[in-house]
């Protein structure tokens, strides 16, 4: 009777007692209301001093808001093994990683080398009449 | 669950796990597709990223964007995604009429936030700052607009959803879907807490 | 009154009017051969009375054997047509010297060039790819379909769509003049106006979506439909490198998807992502195309190794060398792949520190590579090499990529990359890894797994006399690019000065397409005689080459449900291990559930396919149209809630005792 024991298993994992995923819910909705709330309105506000940290205190808040709605929400990481589902999300993380600091060192520092100003740009675009 | 008895036959059984397996494929296969469609945005933000401060003279995101509008287009999409999960939970504890409420709220609240969108960029097309006047004005009706039309897609499999369910009940196909529809609907605001911080909280900040 | 009809229609049609039909007689011949091809096609089933039989076994089937060899047969269409392209390159190169201006106008040279590339990279080697797979996968993991048949065939239809867009851009209109990646600013409105650059976009777009859509299909079936018992480090080598490969496809395509969306709002919408004005930045462009445009080389390139793997153990009668080390550098190359993408552009002006990094990881990279080919040399080391056409393959292979791979490594130096960028060196080395890397492994490929499907081998001393032309015209037509690029010949010439004294190198390279094209000659022979032949010397059984996987086990032609009873796997070389213990299968037969045939992939297609076409043209109303028709066959297809069928076990069994009693395999 192994079968009805693996079903009952797999029928189970996917029908939690129905309080328990509500409650995810609702810890996940006021989580990311807060999280979002606390974003807004230091940046409203401009609370502390540092950009740099607001920058960062801004980013941290977002990944948190990010995790919490990818573990309460889409339930990543609540699978039996082998866990495909995490294991594709941590490479499509990784990816995105690789491509978007890729891309913005990459044309930091192109635009750093070989890019004119803005400035210098209008003035050369003025000075060509066609254009 | 109901389907298990003592007296269930073992090849009863088996058809179920096989067809508990293949939904569970599907879902799992929507899975990657959303993992594809990360990408795809992140593409989008790493352009947006370069050409942020590429305004050529235009406007730039501190001097257009109304923070309270972004919290208020925010809030209507983190409520909706809340009250798509409820319509999921309704729909597996196969309470109908339950599941089409709970469906038209978030249609409703996604319409909000798709309206609020389509105003501000009309504002600004309407004051002179399109699409065409800057790279950065570019990347931003692109990295918004993509996932507008995300939404308007997740709006469209809404209605069609609804109509399925109203006419065919909850059955499995549409358990199935349900739950894919509501995964698409959590990812997309999953990318918007990146569009409100990166766009618009950042977009503040470099004032 | 005709001059405002032309301009109402003007408005009605867009940007198309007949001034763009053809008019250069190499064009118009090359349109109305290409055009004459689908005619005579739909001529010979309409004479033969077979339309139906087409659409019921074929135009509308989700067996992805089927759609596999759809594939290949469009992607060695499309093979010729590149191979025609590339004989006007060669011969323009070779003649177009001093005051002599060859065959081509400069712009028309540019088109075909750009054409070769993007049919080559998109269309053939993509289609050869997608074809193996759809045939092999399933049977080798011991499934009786893919995950998700229609979406497979939705792909298949969509890749389909591609290909007839980049074709029609010869009946009417002009191709991209670009290159193959068609970098800005050249390739915007601005330098391009009229529609060739959009027929690359839309088509690529549409072919690209085609494969992303084969890429989950096939993670997930790997993932997820593997016959019990066979654990992920027992799958066949093959099955891995795909799973790789489809990795890469999955997290690469929404790169290209982006990159040329951003094109096209650029060219229609009057954005400015790439312009060389109002805060455009074309360097991004760049940066965007290679982050795809990397991984897609190895997108290529993996599944040819697994075919090489395969090949390397069966016609060396020897278990793979290194199987663990095999896995882990697949999955190394998989990871690697995606941080080497700016030594495609080395000398755009990034920083040492950003090149040295990129230099560095593209040094690497050849580590795990280099672990493959010491694998494939030690599997066949002390083996009983049974020399057949499909070793021939793997050995110039190994010879020629280690070349190849050599000249890459030295173009990872910055430094050196400096001198050599855009030179023919660089085209020498790419050539060198795709042909011997993709094509060839294909071609090894499908001398190997022919029988499996038809019967009946190929031609083996036909087939020889084709590889050794293919080797030597290969070697003629590359190793002298690699002497032209040292001498400072940068590619996409169509003219050069005679005091240079490129041309005789130029000439030799023509040579060598003379012998590749006596090579395709003798290939297309080797078919045709290999079906003559079918019933006599040729046909053999269902295990021809002594095999070890999963689908040698299946008789020959294999049933559209693949297994009647689903192996049991316990080890790797599942089939191997089985012949061994000469075990009678003797379970019951069970209910199989079948997918229904559907016409609706199609359809969804056809629409992307007028949506692309109405585009490039900005036909408005036509894109409305091609949108609504593949929304509504998507909608449609949702609501059908029965498209499978059950195959009851008593069906299964009758037709299984018909084949033991009648084929006799």
């Amino acid at each position: 009777m192994s079968n009805v024991a693996k079903m009952s298993k797999t029928l189970v994992s996917e029908h939690q007692p129905e309080q328990a995923k509500f409650k995810s819910y609702i810890i996940g909705f006021i989580a990311s209301l807060a999280l979002t709330m606390s974003a807004y309105f230091i940046t409203y506000y401009h609370v502390s001093g540092g950009r740099a940290l607001l920058f960062g205190a801004l980013s941290v808040l977002a990944l948190s808001q990010f995790l919490i709605q990818l573990f309460f929400f889409l339930h990543v990481g609540r699978e039996f093994p082998p866990r495909y589902k995490l294991m594709i999300t941590s490479f499509m993380i990784l990816v995105v990683l690789i491509l978007v600091g890729g891309s913005l060192w990459i044309m930091h520092s192109l635009n750093g080398r070989v890019m004119p100003s803005t400035n210098q740009m209008v003035k050369y675009m003025n000075s060509q009449d066609n254009l | 669950m109901s389907e298990i008895s003592p007296g269930l036959d073992l090849a009863k059984a088996d058809q179920l796990i096989e067809r508990h397996e293949k939904d569970a494929t599907t879902v799992f296969g929507f899975w990657v597709y959303l993992m594809t469609d990360c990408v795809l945005f992140a593409s989008l933000f790493a352009t947006f990223a370069v050409l942020r401060n590429n305004t050529f003279g235009g406007p730039s995101g501190a001097t257009l964007f109304s923070l309270p509008y972004a919290l208020a287009e925010t809030l209507a999409l983190l409520t909706s995604s809340f009250t798509c999960g409820l319509a999921l939970l309704a729909a597996q504890a196969k309470r109908k009429t339950q599941t089409l409420v709970w469906f038209m709220i978030t249609f409703g609240l996604g319409l909000t936030f798709l309206v609020l969108e389509l105003s501000e960029f009309h504002k600004f097309v309407a004051m002179g700052d399109s699409w065409r006047r800057s790279g950065f004005l570019s990347a931003y009706f692109t990295l918004v607009g993509t996932h507008g039309l995300h939404i308007t897609i997740g709006l469209l499999w809404m209605v069609v959803m609804m109509l399925f369910i109203y006419k065919r009940g909850l059955n499995r196909l549409s358990l199935k879907r349900i739950r894919m529809l509501s995964m698409f609907w959590h990812f997309l605001d999953v990318v918007w807490i990146f569009i409100f911080t990166i766009v618009y909280l950042f977009g503040a900040l470099h004032a | 009154m005709s001059h405002s009809l032309i301009s109402t229609f003007g408005g009605f049609l867009g940007r198309l009017s007949l001034k763009w039909l053809p008019h250069d007689p190499i064009t118009a011949s090359g349109a109305i051969m290409l055009a004459a091809v689908p005619i005579a096609v739909a001529l010979f089933i309409t004479y033969t009375k077979r339309w139906k039989w087409i659409y019921r076994e074929w135009l509308t089937t989700q067996d992805p054997k089927r759609i596999g060899i759809m594939y290949i047969i469009i992607a060695i269409l499309m093979g010729l047509r590149g191979l025609a392209d590339v004989i006007m390159v060669r011969t323009q190169q070779a003649v177009s010297v001093g005051s002599n201006h060859g065959i081509l106008s400069a712009s028309h040279f540019q088109q075909v060039i750009s054409a070769h590339g993007t049919i080559m990279i998109f269309f053939v080697a993509m289609g050869l790819m997608f074809g193996i797979i759809n045939l092999i996968v399933p049977l080798q993991i011991g499934a009786r379909d893919v995950a998700f048949p229609f979406l497979n065939a939705t792909g298949f239809w969509l890749f389909f769509a591609g290909m007839a867009l980049i074709n029609i851009s010869l009946l009417i209109g002009d191709f991209s003049a670009t290159g193959w990646l068609a970098y800005p600013p050249l390739s915007e409105l601005k330098y391009s106006p009229t529609v060739g650059v959009d027929y690359w976009i839309w088509s690529l777009e549409i072919a690209g979506i085609g494969s992303l859509l084969a890429g989950i299909n096939f993670v997930v079936t790997i993932l997820k439909k593997r016959v019990k018992g066979m654990k992920l480090m027992k799958m066949p080598l093959f099955c891995w490198s795909v799973l790789g490969s489809m990795s890469l496809v999955i997290f690469a395509f929404p790169i290209l998807t982006v990159t040329l969306t951003l094109l096209a709002l650029d060219r229609t919408l009057g954005m400015h992502f790439f312009t060389s004005g109002h805060g455009g930045n074309m360097m991004m462009y760049v940066n965007l195309i290679w982050a795809w445009g990397h991984p897609e080389v190895y997108i290529l390139v993996l599944p040819a190794f697994g075919v090489y793997s395969e090949i390397a153990a069966v016609f060396s009668r020897k278990k793979l060398f290194g199987y663990v080390s095999m896995v882990w550098a697949i999955w190394a190359i998989v990871i690697l792949s995606f941080i080497v993408w700016l030594h495609h552009f080395f000398t755009m002006g990034a920083g040492s520190n950003v090149n040295a990094f990129f230099g560095i990881m593209t040094m690497i990279i050849a580590v795990p590579t280099g672990v493959k080919l010491f694998n494939w040399l030690f599997t066949m080391y002390k083996g009983k090499l049974n020399m057949k056409t499909p070793l021939y393959w793997l050995i110039a292979f190994v010879v020629v990529f280690t070349i190849g791979g050599m000249a890459g490594v030295l173009m990872a130096v910055p430094p050196i990359d400096f001198q050599l960028h855009n030179s023919l060196f660089l085209v020498a080395h790419f050539h060198m890894m795709i042909v011997s890397g993709v094509l060839f492994g294909y071609f090894a490929g499908i001398a190997y797994w022919y029988p499996k499907f038809l019967g009946y081998r190929l031609n083996e001393r036909l087939g020889r006399y084709a590889f050794w032309s293919w080797l030597v015209g290969f070697l003629l037509a590359f190793i002298p690019l690699y002497i032209l690029g040292f001498m400072g010949a940068t590619r996409r010439l169509d003219h050069y000065s005679a005091s240079l004294g490129w041309q005789p190198l130029f000439i030799v390279a023509a040579i060598g397409v003379v012998f590749i094209i006596l090579g395709v000659v003798l290939q297309i022979l080797q078919l045709i005689v290999s079906i003559w032949q079918r019933n006599g010397e040729l046909k053999v059984g269902h295990d021809p080459w002594d095999g070890r996987t999963l689908e040698w086990s299946l008789p020959t032609p294999i049933p559209a449900y693949n297994f009647a009873r689903l192996p049991e796997v316990s080890t790797r070389d599942a089939y191997w291990n089985a012949k061994k213990v000469k075990y009678i299968d003797r379970r019951p037969y069970e209910d199989i559930e079948m997918p229904k045939n559907s016409p609706l992939g199609m359809v969804i297609a056809g629409g992307a396919l007028i949506f692309g076409f109405a585009f490039v043209w900005h036909i408005w109303w036509l894109v409305i149209v091609g949108l609504l028709v593949s929304v509504f066959g998507l909608i449609y297809r949702s609501m059908d809630e029965h498209t499978e069928y059950t195959l009851p076990a008593s069906d299964v069994k009758q037709m299984e005792q018909m084949r033991a009693s009648g084929g006799g395999i």
